[in-house]
């Protein structure tokens, strides 16, 4: 079975600078100015985990939830 | 395995870059490349100077120093020579690096001191407000160059080869696996290591030079540059106001503690022969 992931944003972090939403390859991630990140489809999430390691403010973790 | 949060003090964040920042991610990687090596953190010691990349060692839970303004260099000159089991980092951005320290960084890059100097390079000193520094393109736009540049850049990794590094790396923030990997690469080498990274500022020099958010200044960054490999099959006139990424500079020679330690040794056997 795919690998399923679960995103997780730490809003306390996040100063909505909207790296994580435009470089996203799967476009998993959506953001309008001045708000944090959404994650607005899930399912297409394929683990790269480059939002978490391009957000310059520590506030995204991918998780496997499922195997 | 260990992890990057291991090395990291979350309790102080959030931190005290800007929005979109490259800082955060290079501060990922180095502690990424920390944990790579399962590093103990009391082998580890961190130097930084002042400007926005010195604010570093507020947010990693190693041992730390953050002294004057260009002078981290030499404070980790004196640690990597006290001390030759440490594991020693320097974080500088380009002031600190190339236009206030830039005497220590050639002097340090010619005695080859055992130390893994991290170079956020933003062009501009964005601490204080976005003056230009010594590596601001020629042409560009700075708070104190408003009708564009007039002086050409420092090239850091060229005047870190030339002036004798054993390893040069360069990468961006756009790849922070490559940062990551350079600076356990560098850390591994004998001798001085020198990694920089073509930073983004966003607030500053991004804003005044039209790249745009802080996505759109991530992606524009990766362009100006080519890996190394791929520059090998261009021309001369291709490779025009590019950069080179990953490794430039593998050549490993003895550092000046061993040499200073052999003198040390042959003196002692002379002494008592």
């Amino acid at each position: 079975m795919d690998k399923k992931y679960r995103i997780l944003i730490q809003e306390k972090n996040c100063k909505q600078c909207g790296i994580c939403s435009y470089l996203c390859p799967k476009e998993v991630l959506a953001q309008s100015v001045g708000e944090c990140p959404t994650v607005v489809n899930p399912g297409a999430c394929i683990g790269c985990r480059l939002c978490a390691m391009r957000c310059p403010d520590f506030a995204i973790e991918v998780e496997v939830v499922q195997e | 395995m260990a992890n990057y949060q291991d090395y990291m003090l979350f309790d102080k964040l959030p931190h005290t870059w800007c929005a979109g920042c490259g800082h955060g991610i290079i501060l990922q990687a180095i502690a990424g490349a920390l944990a790579q090596q399962e590093l103990d953190k009391h082998d580890v010691a961190l130097v930084s100077g002042i400007g926005c990349f010195g604010r570093v060692d507020d947010y990693l839970d190693l041992n730390c120093m953050h002294v004057t303004h260009g002078r981290a260099l030499p404070a980790a000159t004196g640690i990597a020579l006290a001390n030759p089991n440490l594991k020693v980092l320097v974080t500088m951005g380009d002031g600190d690096s190339t236009t206030i320290g830039g005497n220590h960084l050639i002097h340090c890059a010619r005695r080859n001191v055992n130390l893994t100097a991290v170079i956020a390079n933003n062009y501009n000193y964005g601490q204080t407000g976005g003056q230009y520094s010594a590596t601001t393109p020629s042409g560009s736009i700075t708070s104190t160059s408003v009708y564009g540049h007039i002086e050409p850049g420092f090239d850091i990794c060229s005047l870190a080869a030339a002036a004798g590094a054993s390893f040069v790396g360069r990468s961006t923030p756009y790849n922070p696996v490559q940062i990551r990997n350079l600076i356990q690469q560098g850390m591994q080498t004998e001798g001085f290591a020198l990694i920089e990274i073509l930073d983004t500022c966003p607030t500053h020099y991004g804003r005044l030079n039209k790249f745009g958010d802080a996505g759109h200044m991530l992606e524009k960054v990766h362009k100006m540059t080519v890996p190394v490999e791929r520059a090998e099959k261009m021309t001369a006139e291709e490779l025009e106001g590019l950069f080179l990424t990953g490794v430039l500079v593998n050549k490993p020679r003895e550092d000046y503690y061993t040499r200073y330690q052999k003198i040390i040794d042959r003196l002692c056997t002379e002494e008592n022969a």
